[in-house]
C-alpha cells in the first residue's frame, strides 16, 4: 500500500478538558419563535405583489426525442408574459453546473433541449401573472415527441445493446473503477470462510415538506441578478451557476432564506434558481418559480442511492473479519451531477467500526431513464453501513456466533486509526456505545421474550443490532480522487462567520450559506458565541449574507455545519478578543499580557476588580478612535474563513485516498420489531439508539436529529421508494404513493449519548446530523431477518414492503411446513 | 376564460373579511396571498400531508383542497391567531421547550391540528396524540418531541382552566 505522510499532516491535538457553560446545554433553539408564530419567512412567503409566477411543463415520456414544440396558443393565453421552450432555453443558458465525470458527454440543462431522458424532465416554462394562469397555459403547449425505448434497469443499461441515455457518451456507464486497498488477495487466500451475498437498495429521497423555490430579479441597469432561494451552498463554485446564466460571477447574488427541510435535497440545487432567473431576464420582471410536489418528486435532481451489491466478506472461524470485496452498481438516473462522490462517502467508513485489513471496491455508475441522484442524508455512506451490517449479521449466522460477540471481536480500539482506504477515525469508544445500547434496549429481556412469544403465541419478534459509523465533515478531495488525472483537484471547503460587536457590546453573527435547513445553525452559533463571550445565546443576533459579496461558505452537507461553524466562531472570536485585549489593556494602562478574559471582559491578572467589560471596550473602540494608538482602527468586527481542519492528499496510485472525512461518529441501534407473517407488516415493540458525536453542543437538538433521521430510516427500510416501471413511468409521484412515515409508524426512541471528544475540533464536536438515517435501515433489516430466521427467510432488498416480505415468505415454503 | 369572481364573507382569527375570489381559488392561496397570512404552508397540494391545516369552524381542514368559496360564512383559525398580545399559546411555548420542530414547515399545521385534538380531548395519552397527529406529516422530527409538546401543553392548559374555574 502506498501511504501518504500521516503523522505530519494531523492537526495539533487539543485539550478538550475546558469547563463549558453553554456548550452542552439543551437550551431552547433561537430559531424557533419566528416559525412558531407563522412568520418563518420561507421562500414562498417572500413573493411580493406584481411578481410573476413560473410553471414548468414536464415530460410524460421516459425517453423521447423532442420533434417540435408549439407554444403560440400558450403565449396568447390570458396573463401570460412569456413561454420559453427547452430549445430556446438552450440558447439563453449554458448547461447546468455539473461535477460529474466528462460533463460535456452527458450535457445537463435546466430544460431538455433535444430529447427528454426521464418522466418529469422539464420541456418548457410559462411565466404568467399567477400560478393558476401559468398552469392553464401549460395545457396549451403542444409537444410532438418521438418516443425512444427507455432503459430503467441499471444492469440492462450496462449491456452492450441497451438504448443510450446520452449518445455522446457511447455507453450508459458514466464511471467504472476498481480500487484495492491493502492485500485483498492474500487476506482472501488466508480466510477460512467467505460469506457472500447480493443486496439491493432501491431509491428513496429527502422529500422535505417544502420544495425548492427561487425568486429572481434582473436589473437591466447593472446587468445583474438577485435571487432569493432556499438553497445556497458551495458559494465559491457559484461562478458555474453564473456561467449557466451567461453573466459574470460578480453579477449574480444568491441570497439564502430559511429552508423548510432539505436532508440533502437542497444541496447545490440551482436549477429552480436558474429557471427563475432566465424568466426574469426575459420578462424584465421579478419571477418566482416554486416547485410543486410533483416537480420535486419527479424532477428534483436529488433522488438517493439506487444500488445492487455483490459482496464477499472473508472471515476466520472465530469471527475475525479479514477482508471485504464490494462490487456495486449504482443507478444514477439520467445525469450524474456530483459524480460518484456518494461512494467516497462509503469509502470514508467502508470497514465500519471493524479492524478489516483490506478492501476491494468496484463501482460502476449506470445511467438510466430516471431522475438523477443528488444528496440524501447519508450521501451513500448509509447504504454502505446497511450492506456491511447485513454481511456481518449473515456471517454471525453462518458461523454460529453471537451477533454481539462478533462485533466486539472486531472493534477498533486504538485511535487515531487509519482504515485501509487511508481515511482516519479520529476517536471513538465502540464498546461503551454498545454496552449502553444493550442496556437501554433491555437486550437480554427481549431475547427471552422473543423465544417465549414465538413458542407460546406463534409471534415473530426480531431484534436488530447494528454498530456503525457516522463520518462527519467532508473535504474536497473526495470529489476528484476517483481520477488519475482529475480536471480540478480542488481542496477548499471552507465555512465563514463574521462577528460584529456593536458600540453597546451587542454581538451579531453573520453566516454565508443557506445554513438553515431545519438543523440548528443559529442555536449552534449562539451557543458558541455565548461560550466565547459569556453572554446569553438569546442576545446574539444572527443574519445571513448573500453570495456575491459574502465570504466563502460550503453550507450544510456531510454533517459538517456544527463543526465548521464552531471553528469559524472560534477563529473570529479569537481575533475580536485579541483586539479587545489590546484596547482593554490600553484603557487600564497596563501591558496586554497582564490582562485576562473572564466573565465577559478583560481584567488585570490578580486584580479582578480592575476590569473592562466587552461593552466598555466596544464603545471605546467604536467612538473614541483617537484615544487609542494610531494603528488601532475604529470598530470591533472580525471574520474567520475556517478551512477543513484535517485533509491529506491521496497517493498518486490511489491505493491510499488520504484523510478526507476524519471526525468519526459512531452509533448502535437496537430496534425490536414484530413481523406479521399473514400481512407482511412490521411494527416496533421497542427502539434504542445510542450515538457518539463527540462533545454534545445541544443534546436535545441532537436527539431531535436522531429521532428524525431514524424516522426517515424507517421510511427507507419499510415504505419509501421512487418506483419506476419498465416504461420509465414514475409510479410514486405523490405522497399518496411515496409513503413518508407518520406518527404511528415511528416508535418512541430510547436515546443514549456517549461523548468521545474529537481531539482535532473546537470543543471536540463531531457532526451528527445524519446519524439516525445512517443506522436505522441497517438495524431494521437485521431485526426483520432476526424475526424471520426460524422460517428460513432473509430479506436482502429495501424497502421491505409487505409485498416483498410476503413473497419472501411464500418463496420459503408453505406456512404449515414451518418450524415455530 | 377568466372565471367570474364570487363574493365571500369569512372571519379569520376573529377578523371579518369580505372578498372577491375566483371560484377555483384555493383557500390556502386566499389566506396566504390575499390576506397575507403566510403562516399556513403548502406541502403537497394533494390533501395528503396536512401542512396546510387550518380550522374551519373549529374543525381541521386541508386548505389546499378547499376552495375559498367553501369558506363563505365560516370562521377560520390559522397559526397567526394563536399567540395573544405577544404571548405564545401554551402549544407554541411547549413546542419551543420540547424542540417539537426543526425546519418549522409542518409546524403551523401541526399546531392547528393539536388545538383541535386538545379541544376534543384535554387529557390525551401519548398514544392518542400519536394516532391523532398521524393526519399530519413531519419530515424532520420523527414526531417524538411533538408528542411530548402536545402532552405538555395539555397539562398546562388543564392547569390554567382549573385556576380559572
Ligand atoms: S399541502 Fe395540503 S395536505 Fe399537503
Ligand atoms: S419540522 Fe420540518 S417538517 Fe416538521
Amino acid at each position: 500500500m502506498t501511504t501518504v505522510d500521516r503523522a505530519d499532516a494531523a492537526p495539533p491535538v487539543r485539550d478538550q478538558s475546558a469547563k463549558r457553560r453553554w456548550v452542552g446545554q439543551s437550551i431552547r433553539r433561537v430559531e424557533d419563535p419566528k416559525f412558531l408564530l407563522g412568520r418563518g419567512g420561507y421562500i414562498a412567503d417572500r413573493i411580493t405583489p406584481g411578481t410573476l409566477h413560473a410553471a414548468v411543463l414536464r415530460s410524460p415520456h421516459a425517453h423521447a426525442r423532442i420533434v417540435r414544440i408549439e407554444a403560440s396558443r400558450a403565449k396568447a393565453a390570458p396573463g401570460v408574459h412569456a413561454v420559453i421552450t427547452g430549445p430556446e432555453a438552450a440558447e439563453l443558458c449554458n448547461p447546468m453546473p455539473d461535477f460529474g465525470p466528462d460533463p460535456a458527454r452527458h450535457t445537463w440543462r435546466c430544460l431538455a433541449a433535444d430529447k427528454v431522458r426521464y418522466v418529469g424532465e422539464g420541456v418548457a416554462v410559462v411565466v404568467a401573472d399567477s400560478r393558476y394562469l401559468a398552469e392553464d397555459a401549460l395545457e396549451l403547449i403542444e409537444v410532438e415527441y418521438e418516443p425512444l425505448p427507455p432503459v430503467t434497469d441499471p444492469v440492462r443499461a450496462l449491456a452492450d445493446d441497451a438504448p443510450l441515455v446520452h449518445e455522446a457518451l457511447e455507453s450508459n456507464c458514466a464511471y467504472e473503477r476498481t480500487f484495492d486497498f491493502g492485500d485483498v488477495d492474500r487476506d482472501f487466500a488466508e480466510a477460512e470462510v467467505i460469506v457472500r451475498d447480493r443486496l439491493r437498495w432501491h431509491r428513496s429521497g429527502g422529500q422535505p415538506l417544502e420544495t425548492v423555490g427561487a425568486i429572481a430579479e434582473y436589473d437591466l441597469g447593472t446587468g445583474s441578478f438577485t435571487i432569493d432561494t432556499n438553497t445556497l451552498s458551495f458559494t465559491s463554485y457559484l461562478f458555474m451557476a453564473a456561467n449557466t446564466l451567461k453573466v459574470a460571477a460578480n453579477k449574480l447574488d444568491i441570497r439564502p432564506v430559511p429552508a423548510g427541510g432539505s436532508f440533502g435535497s437542497k444541496l447545490f440545487a440551482n436549477k429552480p434558481a436558474v429557471i427563475a432567473a432566465m424568466c426574469a431576464r426575459e420578462t424584465g420582471r421579478k419571477v418566482a418559480y416554486l416547485e410543486d410536489r410533483v416537480d420535486n418528486i419527479s424532477n428534483c435532481d436529488h433522488h438517493g442511492s439506487d444500488r445492487i451489491y455483490e459482496v464477499e466478506l472473508a472471515m476466520m472461524r472465530d469471527g475475525t473479519m479479514r477482508s471485504i470485496k464490494i462490487d456495486v452498481i449504482d443507478d444514477y438516473g439520467a445525469y450524474i451531477q456530483f459524480g460518484v462522490g456518494h461512494h467516497g462517502n462509503a469509502l470514508a467508513q467502508v470497514v465500519g467500526p471493524y479492524t478489516i485489513g483490506s478492501v476491494r471496491y468496484q463501482v460502476q455508475a449506470a445511467l438510466t431513464n430516471k431522475n438523477q441522484q443528488g444528496a440524501y442524508r447519508g450521501f451513500g455512506s448509509e447504504v454502505n453501513n446497511w450492506m456491511l451490517e447485513q454481511m456481518v449479521d449473515k456471517a454471525a449466522r453462518e458461523l454460529g456466533l453471537d451477533p454481539v460477540a462478533v462485533r466486539r471481536k472486531n472493534f477498533i480500539r486504538e485511535f487515531p486509526h487509519f482504515i485501509p482506504t487511508g481515511n482516519v477515525y479520529d476517536s471513538g469508544d465502540y464498546d461503551r456505545v454498545l454496552d449502553k445500547a444493550l442496556e437501554l434496549a433491555d437486550y437480554s429481556h427481549w431475547r427471552t421474550e422473543q423465544e417465549r412469544l414465538r413458542e407460546e403465541e406463534g409471534r415473530y419478534i426480531g431484534i436488530g443490532l447494528i454498530s456503525a459509523q457516522e463520518r462527519s465533515v467532508f473535504s474536497a478531495t473526495e470529489f476528484w480522487f476517483w481520477f488519475d488525472e482529475p480536471g480540478a483537484p480542488v481542496t477548499s471547503t471552507p465555512e465563514s462567520v463574521s462577528l460584529k460587536v456593536d458600540a453597546t457590546g451587542g454581538i451579531t453573527a453573520i453566516l454565508y450559506s443557506c445554513a438553515f435547513w431545519g438543523n440548528s445553525p443559529e442555536t449552534m452559533v449562539a451557543q458558541f458565541v455565548a461560550e466565547e463571550f459569556d453572554c446569553s445565546p438569546y442576545d446574539v443576533s444572527i443574519v445571513y449574507h448573500g453570495s456575491r459579496d459574502g465570504l466563502p461558505a460550503t453550507g450544510p452537507g456531510g454533517s459538517r455545519t456544527t463543526v465548521m461553524l464552531a471553528g469559524a466562531v472560534e477563529g473570529a472570536a479569537g481575533k475580536i478578543k485579541a483586539k479587545a485585549r489590546r484596547a482593554a489593556a490600553h484603557l487600564l494602562e497596563i501591558d496586554p499580557d497582564d490582562v485576562e478574559w473572564s466573565d465577559g471582559g478583560f481584567h488585570v491578572k490578580g486584580d479582578p476588580e480592575r476590569k473592562k467589560s466587552l461593552a466598555e471596550i466596544a464603545i471605546a473602540l467604536h467612538l473614541f478612535k483617537h484615544s487609542f494608538p494610531a494603528d488601532m482602527e475604529s470598530g470591533l468586527d472580525e471574520s474567520k474563513v475556517f478551512d477543513h481542519p484535517y485533509t491529506t492528499m491521496p497517493s498518486a496510485d490511489r491505493k491510499d485516498l488520504g484523510v478526507f472525512y476524519p471526525f468519526m461518529g459512531h452509533a448502535c441501534h437496537v430496534p425490536v420489531v414484530e413481523v406479521d407473517i399473514e400481512t407482511g407488516a412490521v411494527t416496533f415493540l421497542h427502539y434504542a439508539a445510542v450515538h457518539d458525536c463527540g462533545t454534545l453542543v445541544n443534546p436535545r437538538s441532537l436527539a431531535g436529529h436522531i429521532v428524525g433521521g431514524t424516522a426517515q430510516g424507517i421510511g427507507t427500510a419499510l415504505y419509501e421508494e421512487f418506483v419506476y416501471d419498465d416504461d420509465g413511468q414514475l409510479l410514486s409521484s405523490s405522497f399518496l404513493d411515496y409513503l413518508i412515515p407518520t406518527a404511528t409508524e415511528v416508535p418512541e426512541l430510547t436515546i443514549g449519548h456517549v461523548e468521545t471528544p474529537s481531539p482535532y475540533t473546537p470543543h471536540g464536536v463531531k457532526g451528527g446530523g445524519e446519524g439516525g438515517r445512517m443506522m436505522a435501515p441497517a438495524a431494521i433489516n437485521v431485526a426483520v431477518n432476526d424475526a424471520l430466521y426460524p422460517l428460513g427467510v432473509r430479506l436482502t432488498e429495501l424497502p421491505m414492503t409487505p409485498e416483498r416480505i410476503l413473497s419472501a415468505l411464500r418463496a420459503a415454503g408453505p406456512i404449515g411446513g414451518r418450524a415455530g | 376564460m377568466t372565471p367570474t369572481a364570487c363574493t365571500i364573507n369569512v372571519t379569520v382569527n376573529g377578523h371579518p373579511h369580505v372578498a372577491e375570489v375566483e371560484p377555483r381559488r384555493l383557500l390556502v392561496d386566499f389566506l396566504r396571498e390575499d390576506l397575507g397570512l403566510a403562516g399556513t404552508h403548502i406541502g403537497c397540494e394533494h390533501g395528503v400531508c396536512g401542512t396546510c391545516t387550518v380550522l374551519l369552524n373549529g374543525a381541521s381542514i386541508r386548505s389546499c383542497i378547499t376552495f375559498a368559496v367553501q369558506a363563505d360564512g365560516a370562521e377560520i383559525s390559522t397559526v397567526e391567531g394563536l399567540a395573544r398580545g405577544g404571548e405564545m399559546h401554551p402549544l407554541q411555548d411547549e413546542f419551543s421547550e420540547k424542540q417539537g420542530l426543526q425546519c418549522g414547515y409542518c409546524t403551523p399545521g401541526m399546531l392547528m391540528r393539536a388545538c383541535e385534538i386538545l379541544a376534543e380531548n384535554p387529557d390525551p395519552t401519548p398514544a392518542e396524540v400519536r394516532s391523532a397527529i398521524a393526519s399530519n406529516l413531519c419530515r424532520c422530527t420523527g414526531y417524538q418531541f411533538i408528542t411530548e409538546a402536545v402532552i405538555g401543553a395539555a397539562a398546562r392548559m388543564r392547569a390554567t382552566k382549573e385556576v380559572a374555574s
